[in-house]
């Protein structure tokens, strides 16, 4: 009980331990709703790759792996610098804190630019949403990715100006663990979407 | 467990503070359950507006007030109104917050900025889906492709509209979960929470596992319409069917987000004016679980003409059997606990019993509709409008008018025409079934549903189910106008006037802004009735 991040002046109706628990209790819950919100874009998925698996296999060449990989990479280490960002404020270094929010934004704006150049270079080539099935899956379901990243990096801003204004310790730091569950999240549905739209074989 | 000492300021009644920002701004669950309560009830009557247009059209074979197109638009705001924007939240969102803190001995729910955060995303939802009546959907409620992909009406605006609300249910299922689990107060195990607790928490988990599907179905749809996606499209290679799996995964499980909230409240009511303990405590808590994990594997029992394989519908139509069984259970323990009970027939009551002899039917003629041969017969046809109306109106509605008149007195702090509440229950019971009944013969002989017209051989059946719903119309707003005008008029109402056990009684009618003076410990569960206490009942 005496590691958990617990504010003591802001003013509750529950109890500070108790509130802590609850909103983490809460935070999974959402995140169980997010995974079966898109938990439909792979049930279609699935439906269709087993339907045309030419289609599949033909028009996956279209995406660029490369960014896709880079993107990947980027992601992986947003995820690190958030963990590293939770594990340095429940040690009470206020300042770290504030850097490793800054550099999962950053990472986070740079996946959000190589989309921005990879669906332009799409248009380029005449490939829209409606151009075909595989294409209506890949822009779905990376477009829906991509507004949980800027959500994300939206949140973390907020956070971000927060810990600037000193409001978290290594005896009040919830919703930084909360923003940083979240983040994995989306770090982590983008680990599946990556091989299921860009590395079929 | 949390004791703290608060301020001098929130001893004041909950209803004290005037003004429009009080309201809108408030994190109070109880004045967020009473802003749904005020909005659910407003569409309610708009959308009962609707059908009583939709039934006068059909008064008479051939146009009678509207054209074909008219009357579509009629019914899909019918539909979805009553569906997305009275039911849904409904007893859930409204008697919900209200008494969830209240009976589990909490001074909020788990995240009361959240709860209103929700509160709003439900007004923002229904504004939308308000400014789409500028050219209102004709899809039906079921907005099935490929119609609602082709048709020129604004699906866009009513099916995000929908998304929107969608949000709202999700977060408000999440914080009803959380409070459950955390904010329970000392003493207050599992097995002593108020069944009304137990379905509420069953409630919340469907509105978390089945809305998110809800709400990419919609997304895909809205994305068919704006990027000319072909999911649900045959001629792009998509799958019509698709679409109705989707929205049937959800929709089936909503069917229970519907009705299990009522559920509790029956369990709430009859022990009450039974004067017994509940019978089946256990199995009652139980089977609101064992029926939301069950709804997520029948969904497909709205397609079984829809084409699917032979083994697939006889499978979903076994698995649908099942659903009976706890369900049944429920209704069995209602019946055991009424048995050589003391039973007052006050006004809540009356909409109990209703409850239990109106869904029983509608249970069981969804038995008949499960079954897979009398399906491919009775498929679409008003059977089906009867059997929904039945379990909706018959079972949702009428709990929610029993929970109206249970806790009236505790909410308002005011007693409402005990004598005015019976006539008006006694005509919304006659004009129910005038209006329902005839439905099931016109299903059996074939009339189906959704259609502006008839042959003259069903005159006289829909003629009597019109004039029902003219019945029905005049019990409701009797009752409202009753309710309405105790507001101001009623007497003082007492801080148990029926004698409950439940902790909400314990407390000033209306509570306090901090629910409990000290936070309860609760030493024994709520129904014990007719034992030591509470005899005079
Ligand atoms: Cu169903």
């Amino acid at each position: 009980m005496e590691e958990i991040g617990i504010d003591v002046h802001a003013h509750h109706h529950v109890d500070p331990v108790v509130e802590y628990k609850a909103s983490k209790l809460g935070m999974w819950l959402f995140l169980a709703t997010e995974l079966l919100l898109f938990g439909g874009l792979f049930a279609a998925y699935a439906i269709f790759r087993a339907k045309y698996p030419e289609m599949f296999h033909e028009e996956h060449k279209e995406l660029d792996r490369t960014i896709g990989a880079i993107n990947t990479v980027v992601l992986i280490c947003s995820s690190l610098t958030m963990a590293l960002g939770v594990a340095s404020i429940q040690r009470g270094k206020k300042k770290l804190l504030s850097l490793f929010l800054l550099l999962t934004i950053l990472f986070g704006i740079v996946f959000g630019i190589n989309k921005y150049f990879e669906y332009g270079h799409k248009f380029e080539h005449h490939i829209y949403p409606s151009t075909s099935i595989f294409f209506a899956l890949y822009f779905m379901m990376t477009g829906l990715h991509m507004l949980h990243v800027l959500a994300g990096v939206l949140v973390l801003t907020a956070l971000l100006i927060l810990s600037l204004k000193g409001k978290f310790s290594e005896n009040y730091y919830t919703p930084i663990e909360l923003g940083g569950l979240y983040w994995h999240l989306v770090d982590l549905i983008w680990i599946y979407l990556f091989p299921l739209l860009y590395l079929i074989s | 467990m949390a004791n703290h000492t608060v301020a001098e300021t929130i001893h004041v009644p909950y209803l004290e503070e005037k003004g429009i920002l009080s309201w809108i701004l408030s994190t109070d669950h109880k004045r967020i359950g009473i802003m749904y309560l005020v909005s659910i009830s407003t569409f309610f009557v708009l959308a009962g507006i609707a059908a009583l247009l939709v039934r006068l059209e059909l008064l008479s074979p051939g146009k009678t007030i509207v054209d074909a197109h008219t009357y579509n638009v009629l019914f899909t705001f019918h539909g979805s109104a009553m569906v997305f924007l009275f039911i849904v939240p409904g007893i859930a969102a409204s008697f919900g917050n209200f008494l969830i803190p209240l009976m589990i001995g909490a001074r909020d729910v788990a995240f009361p900025r959240l709860n209103l955060l929700s509160y709003w995303l439900y007004l923002l939802g229904t504004v939308i889906i308000l400014f789409s009546l500028l050219k209102p959907a004709d899809t039906g409620w079921t907005f099935y492709t490929p119609y609602s992909i082709q048709t020129g009406t604004d699906v866009i605006l009513l099916t995000f509209g929908v998304f929107i609300l969608g949000f709202s249910s999700i977060l408000t299922g999440l914080n009803f979960i959380v409070t459950v689990h955390k904010l329970r107060a000392p003493g207050m195990t599992w097995h002593r929470l108020p069944l009304f607790i137990w379905s509420s928490y069953a409630t919340a988990i469907l509105q978390l596992l089945a809305t998110p599907v809800l709400g990419i179905t919609l997304l895909l749809l809205i994305a068919e319409r704006v990027f000319g996606i072909g999911f649900f499209d045959p001629a792009k290679g998509g799958d019509p069917i698709l679409f109705q799996n989707f929205f049937w995964f959800y929709s089936h499980p909503a069917v229970y987000i519907m009705i299990i909230p009522a559920m509790g409240v029956i369990s709430e009511v009859i022990p009450v004016f039974a004067r017994k303990p509940i019978f089946g405590y256990k199995a009652i808590a139980y089977s609101s679980l064992a029926i939301a994990l069950i709804s997520f594997l029948v969904w497909a029992h709205h397609m079984f003409v829809s084409g699917m394989s032979e083994v697939a519908a006889t499978v979903f139509s076994f698995l649908t059997f099942l659903v009976a069984i706890p369900t049944a259970i429920k209704v069995f323990n209602w019946l055991a606990t009424l048995y050589k009970g003391s039973i007052e027939l006050r006004t809540p009551m009356l909409y109990a019993l209703s409850f239990i002899f109106l869904f029983t039917i509608g249970g069981l003629t969804g038995v008949f509709l499960g079954t897979l041969a009398a399906d491919v017969h009775l498929h679409d046809t008003y059977f089906v409008v009867a059997h929904m109306h039945y379990v909706m109106i018959g079972g949702t509605v009428m709990g929610f008018f029993a929970a109206l008149h249970f806790w009236y007195p505790k909410m308002f702090g005011k007693m409402y025409n005990e004598a005015v509440a019976k006539v008006a229950w006694f005509l919304v019971f006659v004009g129910f079934n005038v209006t329902f009944f005839p439905q099931f013969i016109l299903g059996m002989e074939g009339m189906p549903r959704r259609y502006a017209d008839y042959p003259p051989q069903f005159h006289t059946l829909h003629e009597i189910s019109t004039i029902g719903s003219w019945i029905l119309g005049l019990g409701i707003l009797i009752m409202a106008l009753n309710l309405l005008r105790s507001l101001t008029n009623g007497e003082k109402a007492p801080d148990n006037p029926f004698n409950s056990l439940s902790l909400e009684w314990q407390i000033p009618s209306p509570p306090p802004h901090e629910n409990f003076e000290k936070i309860p410990h609760v030493t024994d569960w709520t129904y014990g009735y007719g034992k030591k206490n509470n005899q005079e009942g």
